[in-house]
């Protein structure tokens, strides 16, 4: 049996065949070394993100995570639920936390739910993977599985936004997070504790319909990365991980720079660092190449 | 304008504050706002917002109804949360905006041609067909409904392959895709939820 349970929201972009399935590769290699077992809610749907506002009010909203709460109730009783997704957590956690905090919404949110017999109590924990990571894990025993320490490439940790705010990390300040920065010097890696923009905004869903002015932010980001002499740039989150990876042609396009920064998730680094292969980091799903972890991984 | 409008307008007449209150998402707050700044200040779009939130708590005070509701700044929210996290008084300002650009849009007065309001709508209307977000279909409606059609996905078109070959975008979806299997279930849910919700709303406005 497993060391660690937990019932597993994996969210619509870690689909086969979507944008961030990649993600979920090397998240899977990353908890067979960890010795964690995700289960997944059966028939889990969307959260609605941050994006939903437009068509759905906030019943609604809710009533989609509180869909998903519920599921796990009934399937995986008595675990926490995790996501790997920012807005996923974010969503879920919004949800349970206005439903504990106002009674007649729970009371809606049951009379919705009793239509497709579901019942909700609202009452589980829930996390992100890099609470996980570090609350239920900690920074010693992520060390512990080190087999090819990540030696001589310097990573820009990007936090972004929804996996810090509003709830972030316990322990970890909104404006200056450590927890990625430590994850990488874990891991046997440069980390970047200076890097100013490891909390900036790419734009969110934003970088779809407001593409210029998400650009602009995304730039800084890069930017900022390279004056720093990073290597690669680390973040928890699919929405930045694409944003600040696919955008990178338009943006020299439009800004004369010449960007080519890998962008990867904390479960790519841990993968290579646990001596994983390419396929099992899920390497192959960048699409700017993280040569220098192709090169350890080879190895 | 909606019937519904004109009914909010004349049961709120004097106090557009009140109607925020009554029907905006966590709109109890808005009066709770001691006019720091702060918030402007940490938006990062904060300059392409034509009012900012610090200004928009003090107009629905002052009673702007149409000014607020018809402005496209609420729709400029990336959803960061930093005037969240920030606020001296704790509002959840990310939240009051999403609800003003909803009940904006409920009423019928958003401003139409606002993108990320079409792309809200278009991704809410995605999602609730299978229960899950098709990608393919999502990003072929941001080309055709909210960019410039063929243009957009022209100058995307490098992306899309990119995506393809990284095997995190699949042509196929456009035949289907992903999707949950209760999606009846779903469809119940919602449609109570929304009953719900606007058993609420009509309560306030009668």
């Amino acid at each position: 049996m497993a060391k660690r349970e937990y019932s597993f929201y994996p969210g619509c972009s870690s689909q086969k065949g979507a944008s961030s399935s990649n993600y979920l590769v090397s998240v899977q290699t990353m908890c067979e070394e960890l010795d964690i077992q995700l289960n997944e809610i059966p028939d889990w749907n969307c959260c609605a993100a941050s994006i939903g506002y437009a068509g759905g009010g906030e019943l609604p909203r809710l009533a989609l995570s509180a869909r998903n709460i519920a599921l796990s109730e009934e399937h995986n009783p008595g675990q926490d639920i995790v996501a790997t997704c920012a807005a996923c957590w974010l969503a879920t956690r919004e949800t349970q936390e206005r439903l504990q905090h106002d009674e007649g919404l729970l009371a809606e949110a049951n009379t919705a739910l009793a239509e497709a017999g579901l019942k909700l109590r609202a009452d589980a924990p829930i996390k992100h993977m890099a609470e996980v990571l570090i609350q239920d894990i900690g920074y010693e025993e992520i060390g512990s599985k080190v087999k090819k320490p990540l030696e001589g490439i310097k990573i820009a940790g990007y936090v972004g936004c929804q996996t810090n705010r509003p709830f972030g990390i316990a322990g970890e300040s909104y404006e200056n997070p450590k927890y990625l920065d430590k994850l990488v010097e874990t891991l046997g890696a440069d980390s970047i504790p200076t890097y100013e923009k490891k909390v900036q905004c790419c734009g969110g869903a934003l970088a779809f319909s407001e593409p210029e002015k998400s650009q602009e932010m995304i730039k800084g980001i890069i930017e900022a990365a390279y004056d720093h002499g990073a290597d690669m740039i680390v973040t928890p989150c699919p929405v930045c991980q694409m944003n600040v990876e696919v955008y990178q042609d338009q943006i020299n396009a439009t800004h004369g720079t010449k960007f080519k920064m890998p962008v990867v998730y904390y479960s790519t680094l841990m993968s290579v660092a646990y001596g994983r292969s390419a396929a099992d980091a899920a390497l192959n799903g960048q699409v700017i190449p993280a040569k220098k972890l192709e090169e350890i991984a080879a190895k | 304008m909606s019937d519904m409008n004109t009914a909010m307008i004349e049961k709120y007449r004097n106090s557009f504050l009140s109607e925020v209150e009554a029907n905006v998402e966590e709109g109890e707050w808005v009066k709770m706002c001691m006019q720091c700044g702060v918030c402007a200040g940490s938006c990062p779009l904060g300059n392409a917002w034509e009012h900012t939130p610090q200004k928009i708590f003090m107009m629905i005070r002052a009673g702007k109804r149409d000014e607020v509701l018809t402005s496209d700044s609420m729709w400029m929210c990336t959803s960061c949360y930093n005037c969240i996290v920030r606020c001296p008084r704790e509002l959840p300002i990310t939240h009051i905006m999403h609800g003003l650009a909803h009940y904006a849009k409920r009423l019928g007065i958003a401003p139409k041609e606002q993108p990320t309001a079409k792309f809200a709508q278009l991704f809410w209307d995605n999602l609730m067909k299978k229960g899950r977000v098709n990608e393919l279909k999502l990003g072929v409606d941001l080309y055709f409904k909210v960019g410039e059609g063929m243009k957009t996905a022209m100058k995307n078109k490098d992306i899309g392959l990119a995506m393809w070959k990284a095997k995190r975008l699949n042509p196929m979806e456009f035949f289907g895709g992903h999707s949950i299997k209760d999606v009846s279930g779903l469809h119940k849910i919602i449609a109570k939820a929304q009953e719900l919700e606007e058993a609420r709303i009509a309560k306030h406005g009668g």
